[in-house]
């Protein structure tokens, strides 16, 4: 499960973003790391010092493009000239598959920078499902969409946000990158049980997941990538590789940045889980040899 | 609207969106709180309660004001990370009202930020009470820090070397700038004051036009506002950092021509032209008692500093050839 055809068969292992702060430590250390996810949005530029740090991150790691700005749920037409930028660097950075959100975030060519959250509709899940395949057809890579952290829901709404994502990714027969922590904010801004959501989605559909952490206010979750991954949400992460198998995953940390080492070792307490699910597997099939 | 009580069309969801992305984007009110009246002057309540569900804790309004501020706040972060050095001069409430009315105005139209401000040297000149009294000053603080955006990421062209121009013929040979180069005159000497600012560590680490090795030696200590002094100075980046570079004003008057199109010969002869005389008009326009007259005659140019001005240049890669 964990290589699959929406992440190119790729079973990649323990990412995390790559961050300016940490540009001259990878750089010069080397760190060993499984991979690096980059936002394609920084970029998608015509030269200068992004360029030239990715190119050299590139000669060394892995990297695995994540944007920001497709905005599958958007209305708007796709915009050519951003699918060709961004066209140009999958091919500088040969990333196997990339992924985007499940979002939207422009009206009219006008953008808001932010992750909107979807109304639960049929129509947006067919116009949604649309762009996911003409963006897919026109990169030529796998796409796998992410599930976001919301604070508003619709009324319009006519399915759970798993119903939906379901919808969307049968339709469009893409992959998904399953954010945990994304569910684990919205089941506590929306009243949802995060399990309920884990259990309900097509598994063999992740290509990926996120790991981060959020902040708490009094009245609501906010997804803030700040903190240490919480223990509510390593918990689910549990369940969910049981039920998706070891699946490739990035800790995303984005604010307060701290030492490079220091995302790293949280990233890698990942492994525990993603190892604990690896022997039961390798148990259960060396029992079904013997048997 | 439909609330959710039959299937959704595509055009409804148009019309959601474009509802949900007027509240959205919708400047907030002066204590950065969502405004309360929709712009039919119906309460806000009204207008959010119809699309958004409230829940237990917060109410439609509430839940939408999350999306509102959250806007608000990420453009102006943005803006200010390209343009400190305005912030510096205006001061942050001045700053804050000039960023929202220039991005109700010009709200972000591409799929990146980095192009936020380029029409803010141009909104400067349309609303110069937005800048007040320091209107000069801001407007040449916007030009120096939006040529600074172009620098960091603009695109190149492969360079002229010194050896490509050896054996051309000046009066047929055209150059033009690589396009991430600005060529400025300035009112004030701002790229002492930025850099003295940037030791300060008023600029955000976020920023577009962002240097990597500046937060040494920072301090709280304001710095002065620069008096005005005319400058020269060319932004440009070398091995993908960015800096000022000052010319003198025949190196000015060289580049801005080649630039302009016209060719090695007589942009090296624009350079050269004398300076008017105190009280004089500049030369090759009427003079004020003789119609028709020059005041000044241009000298031949310095062979020397010309060939030192080029050697300097194109080892910085700033020229290509013209598209």
């Amino acid at each position: 499960m964990p290589a699959n055809r929406f992440n190119a068969f790729t079973d990649l292992g323990i990412g995390i973003g790559l961050r300016i702060p940490h540009y001259n430590h990878i750089l010069t250390k080397k760190p060993t790391v499984d991979w690096f996810e980059i936002i394609s949005e920084n970029y998608m530029c015509d030269a200068g010092r992004p360029l030239e740090v990715l190119d050299q991150i590139l000669e060394q790691y892995q990297v695995i493009q994540h944007g920001v700005a497709l905005y599958f749920g958007s209305t708007d037409r796709v915009d050519r000239d951003q699918l060709k930028r961004l066209k140009a660097l999958v091919k500088r950075t040969k990333t196997p598959f990339l992924s985007d959100h499940l979002c939207w975030g422009s009206v009219d060519g006008t953008y808001t920078h932010d992750l909107l959250p979807m109304p639960y509709t049929f129509a947006a899940a067919r116009n949604t499902a649309r762009r996911v395949r003409e963006a897919s057809d026109y990169l030529e890579v796998p796409i796998i969409v992410e599930n976001v952290s919301s604070y508003a829901e619709f009324h319009v709404s006519e399915m759970t946000e798993w119903e939906f994502l379901t919808e969307v990714v049968e339709r469009a027969d893409c992959g998904i990158l399953l954010d945990v922590n994304n569910i684990y904010v919205s089941s506590k801004n929306h009243g949802f049980d995060p399990y309920e959501y884990l259990n309900n989605i097509p598994h063999h559909r992740v290509g990926q997941m996120h790991i981060a952490g959020h902040s708490k206010y009094e009245k609501y979750i906010l997804d803030t990538h700040d903190h240490p991954v919480l223990d509510p949400v390593w918990k689910m992460y549990a369940h969910a590789i049981r039920k998706c198998g070891p699946t490739s995953t990035l800790l995303e940390w984005d604010a307060h940045i701290p030492s490079f080492e220091e995302v790293h070792r949280e990233a890698l307490k990942a492994k525990k889980f993603l190892g604990a699910v690896k022997e039961k597997k390798d148990d259960a099939a060396l029992a079904a040899t013997t048997a | 609207m439909n609330r959710g009580n039959g299937r959704q069309t595509l055009s409804e969801l148009r019309d959601l969106q474009h509802l949900a992305g007027a509240v959205i984007m919708r400047p907030l009110s002066r204590r950065w709180r969502m405004q309360s009246t929709w712009t039919d002057k119906r309460d806000m309540r009204t207008v959010t309660a119809e699309f958004i569900k409230p829940n237990d804790r917060l109410t439609s309004f509430e839940r939408i004001e999350i999306y509102n501020r959250q806007y608000w706040f990420r453009l102006i972060d943005s803006f200010y990370d390209d343009f400190p050095g305005l912030r510096a001069v205006l001061g942050r409430l001045k700053f804050n009202r000039l960023a929202k009315e220039y991005l109700t105005q010009y709200p972000s139209r591409s799929f990146t930020l980095r192009n936020l401000g380029r029409r803010l040297p141009q909104f400067i000149q349309d609303h110069p009470a937005l800048v007040k009294p320091r209107f000069e000053l801001a407007y040449e603080m916007v030009r120096f820090e939006w040529a600074q955006v172009e620098a960091f990421d603009g695109p190149a062209y492969p360079a002229v070397s010194v050896d490509d121009l050896l054996g051309n013929n000046p009066a047929k040979l055209r150059l033009a700038l690589q396009p991430y180069i600005s060529v400025l005159e300035l009112k004030y000497p701002l790229d002492e004051y930025v850099v003295r600012l940037k030791k300060t560590g008023l600029r955000g680490d976020a920023s577009n036009a962002m240097e990597e090795q500046t937060h040494e030696h920072r301090s709280k200590r304001r710095i002065p506002i620069p008096r005005p002094r005319k400058v020269f100075v060319v932004v440009h980046r070398h091995d993908n950092s960015l800096y000022y570079k000052r010319i003198d004003e025949r190196g000015y008057r060289l580049l801005t021509s080649l630039n302009k199109g016209a060719t090695l010969g007589r942009a090296i002869r624009s350079a050269f032209v004398a300076e008017p005389e105190p009280g004089r008009s500049r030369p090759g326009r009427p003079g004020r008692g003789r119609p028709g007259s020059t005041n000044a005659v241009a000298p031949d140019p310095d062979a020397a500093l010309v060939r030192e001005w080029f050697e300097t240049w194109t080892e910085l890669g700033w020229f290509c050839k013209p598209k």
